[in-house]
């Protein structure tokens, strides 16, 4: 009896200390994870730390030097002191972003579902990887030469949506009054987040960069609405008008406006 | 060689199996690609790990098709024929224990007394639940977070890392802490395969009449409570927890240990 009680009693102890680090470990949101991954926090339940993804990419066609050697894949398979979840595909752009390949063929090799194919698919139910979304760019302007006026377009170039993703506006340089500023827009419908835009930028930490898009994007709130936009106007066709009670709308709003308010 | 047979015959498999695993990385092969968790064979045939798989199910995740018929054929495999063999066969950390192990007979650590008994063999049980269970509650695969068999592997196919350091703490607590403490003790994977193999038909017989209770096997055994039947009875090593790693056939000089077939039928 005594000994069944120690057992069940180191048990708990070690559960509490297994799931502590469990749940710490989960924690790293600056991870950018292979294309059709799903959300964070299903992708760490669903990856089974297989890495046939990063082995897919590291021996894709495409990958292969003149001498039939493979360049270092885009994948990465987070080791000890990676301060990655363990075991898990991430890739880190400046060292090699991802191509894009027409094939994708890190997906369907995803033998769990941690990689969703059917997210990547176009009407055709054809893979197609400019339905990605890995991460989006974001630009710094203050680093970002093209904002200081110097004619610069290589993150413009790299990009594998050319003039989709990244579009260049042209903008009157007030200080010379004679040049044109040319500033890199990313458009966050298109953008994959692949990172060749970072791995290309010119500056010595790159201006532009890949966010995981949980960090990267705001979120408005479903309260908002375009009324300009027939769309989103139809979500409130139907809304009643709610009316608020409390001890403030019992009075006029112009009174208490009007009244002092101690704080 | 007679004394090295099996522990030759393992070694072979574990170096050839990691080196399958290790080729699909790096020059595309297509024999074993993957890692322990899931696996292609051929490029066709998908393998997984049952115990990553219920954790993952645990986790409230639904598994792709791939990874249940592929933790079914394993857990058929190991069920039917190999018994807990994945341990001293197949799993890479069984060569750090072993080595271990092999170390403290030579330092003879257990002669002066440092075996920490505060941890129990039935230990692998509770913590093999308690990973399913913690699983639930994170959200998490929990064993994989730490695993250091699939560290180990990966740490081989794909590069080390800090992870080296799992491996050598693995090291030290055999050597000088707990005997057997990891695979024997600890491990719950080891634990799920003793519960999955415990019925399996491959199994180690002894013969009561040519023993000479000379006792080299129950040295070697990483599970010696399995051998309780040495030069008492002649019956087979029934106990799942037995690795099938053949080492008490290795040094059994007088043929009263082999691997047979498992009788059904009671003698």
């Amino acid at each position: 009896m005594a000994t069944t009680l120690q057992s069940v009693g180191l048990t708990a102890l070690g559960g509490l200390l297994w799931s502590g680090y469990s749940d710490e470990v989960k924690a790293s949101p600056l991870v950018l994870r292979p294309p059709g991954a799903l959300p964070e926090d299903d992708f760490l339940k669903a990856c089974i730390k297989c890495g046939l993804c990063a082995e897919a990419c590291v021996n894709r066609d495409s990958n292969k030097k003149k001498d039939g050697s493979n360049r270092p894949g885009t994948l990465q398979m987070a080791k000890g002191g990676d301060h990655r979840m363990i075991g898990t595909p991430f890739f880190i752009p400046t060292e090699v972003p991802c191509y894009m390949c027409d094939d994708v063929p890190c997906v369907p090799v995803c033998p769990s579902g941690a990689l969703d194919m059917p997210s990547l698919l176009n009407e055709k139910k054809e893979l197609d990887i400019n339905k990605a979304t890995m991460g989006l760019a974001v630009v710094h302007k203050e680093s970002c030469i093209a904002f200081w006026g110097i004619q610069c377009d290589a993150c413009y170039r790299a990009c594998p949506l050319l003039d989709e993703a990244i579009t260049l506006e042209y903008q009157k340089n007030e200080r010379t009054g004679k040049h044109a500023f040319l500033l890199p827009i990313v458009h966050d419908n298109v953008c994959t987040g692949c990172g060749l835009c970072e791995q290309a930028c010119v500056t010595e930490k790159p201006a532009i960069f890949v966010l995981p898009n949980e960090v990267a994007k705001g979120r408005a709130g479903s309260h908002y609405v375009k009324g300009w936009d027939k769309k989103d106007q139809e979500r409130v066709r139907d809304a009643k008008e709610i009316k608020t009670k409390n001890e403030r709308s019992e009075k006029e709003a112009a009174d208490y406006l009007n009244m002092e308010v101690e704080y | 060689m007679k004394n090295i047979k099996y522990l030759l015959l393992r070694r072979v498999t574990q170096f050839t199996l990691l080196f399958l695993y290790f080729g699909a990385n790096a020059y595309g092969w297509h024999m074993l690609e993957g890692t322990f968790g899931a696996s292609r064979l051929f490029g066709l045939i998908p393998l997984a790990d049952p115990y990553t798989a219920v954790q993952v199910l645990a986790s409230g995740f639904v598994l792709g098709a791939d990874v249940l018929l592929g933790a079914l054929i394993i857990t058929v495999f190991y069920m039917v024929v190999g018994g807990r063999a994945f341990c001293s066969w197949v799993c890479p950390i069984n060569m750090v224990t072993d080595l271990a192990n092999w170390l403290r007979r030579r330092l003879k650590l257990d002669k002066d007394e440092v075996n920490y008994r505060f941890i129990k063999r039935r230990a692998r049980y509770w913590i093999m639940v308690l990973g399913i269970v913690v699983s639930a509650v994170v959200g998490v695969a929990a064993f994989e977070v730490l695993s250091p068999i699939t560290i180990m592997q990966r740490g081989i196919v794909f590069g080390f890392g800090a992870g080296v350091s799992v491996i050598i703490a693995i090291f030290l607590f055999d050597l000088f802490g707990v005997k057997n403490g990891w695979c024997g003790h600890l491990c719950p994977l080891g634990a799920a395969y003793s519960v999955i193999g415990s019925k399996s038909i491959v199994r180690v017989e002894h013969n009561h009449t040519n023993c000479t209770n000379c006792m080299d096997c129950k040295v070697v055994c990483p599970e010696n409570q399995v051998l309780h039947m040495i030069n008492k009875s002649s019956i087979s090593v029934t106990d799942g927890e037995c690795t099938n790693c053949g080492r008490c056939v290795d040094v059994c000089n007088d043929d009263a240990l082999g691997f047979s077939i498992r009788s059904f039928t009671k003698k």
